[in-house]
């Protein structure tokens, strides 16, 4: 939490010399506190105090980041709700696998589950390994296999004593893993955690983890991640978020902390729906029992969509798309670059299965109808993009003919004159499409 | 260092709304729903009260499942010729309440008559016992003819009908004020819409404590995410005391999904999504989950197995 004006002043030599370009250390507190001016524009400001404001400038959130290769970096949040900033760091999202289990086989069926999605890759990116032999070695023969043939996934390794973890965790020291040790942590795994400089995992109710956190930050461990334990999702959502609002909003740093949450329920339909309940509220990891896609499907794109900037309108490439392998004859569709817009057209379109192009005009990311009233999607730029786009010449002659959004047919007559070819008024919503495709494109074209 | 105390207190409630009359208050119900009453943010039982679940309708259409997708559809081979036969069967399935949709009237399809939809509606109040939710078509002339003809068929039950619009309140309003019904407001993902919304039908005569809003819907995935964050700004509105948000939000789930690829493409066609008889079901379950996330209390289902799956999975969640 960022100090006030007055806790600033406190921190100032308070001699009000002037060489900061401001008249008064006062004056000057009040520029820092409003973001106006920085710290080190006084000369004189001394370590200590440098310190105490680095301290309280520190995001509330510590920034943990699991993993080497393609790291996975969480925390660091700021809000509780989206629109009053966003999220920054999407949770990770892990398959658990037991070292007693086929561990090949499971790395493979890990693999399979990455998927493309309104032009974003989005997959499982973090893997959670359980020793469940009771036996060290035959958890450390896993870990290195697995990490070896998901190429340094960012990986958990869970244990239920640090005996247990401490030779996965010497095997893949480099590959940075976080450890979780069930219960966790004892003194032992603090000192392995602290001399090996891997993050780690502590366990228990709000007061455990506090004191744990504490006691691991005084240990030298900067990279920690709270966990609540096996709780169901009442309890899970009222850790998340408490642990949560702790650090954002009363900057209580022994909390300040991704959290890490197991989904509890041997249902896989049940887990599906819990995890998508901790991916909207506050998870930093969400480990997952489950390995199928059909699962692990909706959990993903809840993640994909919290995650969005609100700021920010999604907007895809401004061009032509071609769906399901259109020819000269197939009907050309226009719609806006905002990427709701686009990919409900895309999506009625696809879902359909009639070939057609779709042409998203670009309108800085806004819908059909905001980006009309703000004269970005009238008869010239829609004129403009089509003949950029070139997709008269793919189209054979009496098939230029484009369909335009029924929201705006008020411009049919004006466009057809710009661009010299009849215009077609599509449906009001996208979910009107399959049927103008099926129903009446047809007649239209003879 | 102890852990603060993070709890927030609100001044503002969400207004509690009973949907469907028993015998003892003039209709022929055989239960009632009520929802809203929540003093927080969704699902937070450390600090907040929250008295009712979600309740969750089950949608029948005048139209019948022309257009469902077939995970859907075939639950309902048996009962989508029979409105009674259906709305019978969502009651068995542990529906809260149904949500008839006049699919029928609309213009695209045969056009029913007003009666034929009063006819519609009366039938289905006969042959469940469960609250209703009446659907108009969305064509503003066509829903100003038949939504008055339902209203009248189905006084004295206490139902909600829909929707009224900023551009077609006026007769909805009146009718559902001369039927004692409850107005479900719709105004497309804007607070502020909504809020322009209710002070018009308030200003028709119809009280704030009787409304349900409707910020639109879109799937997981497919719109979601604006529509969640829509009514979570709503919330934090009406929990500070913002009376003009303060109803109860639905959203209409099962419609949406027959538009999302994941739901609907079969397992042939995309097999890296792994089974279509599970993805069908669990995208419409999801996202009523998504929504309850933010604050939604009223949630229109088709499929019978999202139903149960959403069901149980908020009874494991609900404070």
């Amino acid at each position: 939490m960022a100090l006030t004006g007055l806790e600033i002043y406190m921190l100032l030599p308070r001699t009000n010399c002037g060489d900061c370009g401001v008249p008064t250390c006062l004056a000057f507190a009040m520029k820092v506190a409003s973001k106006q001016a920085s710290f080190d524009e006084c000369p004189h400001v001394t370590d200590e105090a440098k310190e105490k404001l680095g301290a309280a400038g520190a995001p509330p959130q510590k920034l943990v980041t699991i993993g080497v290769e393609k790291p996975l970096k969480i925390g660091n949040e700021t809000v509780m709700f989206r629109h009053d900033e966003k999220f920054y760091n999407p949770c990770g999202i892990a398959v658990l696998v037991r070292d007693t289990d086929d561990v090949a086989r499971k790395a493979q069926k890990v693999k399979a589950l990455s998927f493309e999605r309104i032009g974003q890759v989005i997959e499982v990116d973090t893997v959670a390994l359980e020793c469940a032999s009771g036996d060290g070695e035959t958890m450390k023969a896993a870990a290195t296999e697995l990490n070896q043939s998901l190429a340094g996934m960012p990986m958990v390794l869970i244990a239920d004593s640090s005996e247990l973890l401490a030779a996965s965790a010497g095997a893949l020291a480099a590959s940075r893993p976080l450890l979780w040790e069930r219960g966790g942590p004892s003194d032992a795994l603090i000192e392995l955690a602290a001399s090996s400089g891997l993050p780690l995992v502590v366990e228990g109710d709000l007061e455990k983890c506090a004191a744990d956190a504490q006691k691991a930050k005084d240990a030298g461990i900067e990279e920690l991640v709270l966990c609540p334990g096996d709780v169901g999702p009442k309890e899970g959502l009222q850790f998340l978020t408490i642990t949560r609002r702790a650090a954002t909003q009363k900057s209580y740093r022994p909390l300040g902390y991704p959290s890490l949450i197991r989904v509890t329920s041997e249902d896989p339909v049940a887990q599906s729906l819990q995890a998508c309940h901790y991916v909207y509220k506050y998870a930093g990891i969400v480990i997952m029992d489950t390995d199928q896609p059909e699962y692990i499907l909706a959990p993903l794109v809840a993640r994909q969509s919290i995650y969005i900037d609100p700021q920010r309108p999604v907007q895809v490439e401004a061009k032509i798309y071609e769906v399901n392998e259109p020819d000269e004859k197939s009907p050309f569709l226009i719609t806006t670059n905002f990427s709701l817009s686009y990919y409900s057209v895309f999506g009625e379109v696809d879902g359909s299965r009639a070939p057609a192009r779709i042409l998203a005009v670009d309108t800085q990311g806004t819908s059909v109808l905001t980006a009309w009233a703000a004269d970005a999607f009238g008869p010239e730029q829609i004129k403009k993009a089509i003949e950029k786009s070139g997709v008269f010449d793919q189209l054979a002659e009496g098939y230029r003919r484009p369909v335009i959004p029924g929201l705006v047919a008020v411009i049919s007559g004006e466009l057809s004159e710009e661009i010299g070819q009849e215009v077609i008024v599509g449906p009001q919503e996208a979910s009107g499409l399959p049927r103008f495709l099926k129903n009446e494109w047809p007649k239209l074209v003879g | 260092m102890a852990v603060p105390d993070v709890k927030e207190n609100f001044s503002g409630t969400i207004n509690e709304v009973t949907i469907g009359a028993t015998s003892e208050e003039g209709g022929t119900r055989t239960s009632t729903v009520t929802i809203g009453g929540e003093t927080g943010y969704p699902m937070l039982g450390f600090e907040a009260e929250y008295p009712h679940p979600p309740a969750f309708a089950l949608e029948i259409s005048t139209a019948g499942v022309e257009g469902w997708h077939d995970e859907c559809r075939k639950h309902l081979a048996d009962v989508a010729g029979d409105l009674g036969a259906w709305a019978a069967k969502c009651e068995e399935w542990g529906a809260d309440m149904i949500c008839l949709c006049l699919d029928a009237a609309h213009p695209d399809n045969e056009g029913r008559s007003p009666q034929q939809c009063a006819d519609d509606v009366k039938r289905v109040l006969e042959a469940t016992g469960l609250p209703l939710l009446v659907w108009g078509t969305d064509v503003d002339e066509v829903d100003n003819n038949v939504l008055p003809k339902c209203t009248q068929a189905a006084a004295g039950e206490n139902c909600l009908f829909g929707t009224a619009k900023e551009d077609n309140y006026r007769t909805i309003a009146a009718s559902c004020l001369a039927d004692n019904h409850k107005v479900l407001a719709e105004a497309p993902s804007d607070i502020n819409l909504s809020k322009q919304l209710h002070i018009l039908l308030r200003d028709v005569g119809v009280d704030l404590a009787d409304m349900v809003m409707h910020p639109t819907t879109g799937a997981l995935g497919f719109g979601m995410v604006y529509i969640y964050t829509t009514i979570e700004r709503g919330r934090i509105a009406a929990l500070s005391g913002d009376r003009l948000l303060q109803q109860p939000v639905l959203v209409n789930i099962g419609k949406e999904i027959g538009r999302v690829k994941e739901a609907v493409s079969p397992a042939q066609a995309d097999p890296q999504w792994g089974s279509h008889e599970v993805r069908a079901p669990l995208w419409e379950s999801a996202s009523a989950i998504s929504y309850v996330e933010s604050g939604a209390e009223l949630l229109v289902l088709r499929n019978p197995e999202a139903l149960r799956q959403a069901k149980t999975a908020i009874e494991s969640m609900w404070p």
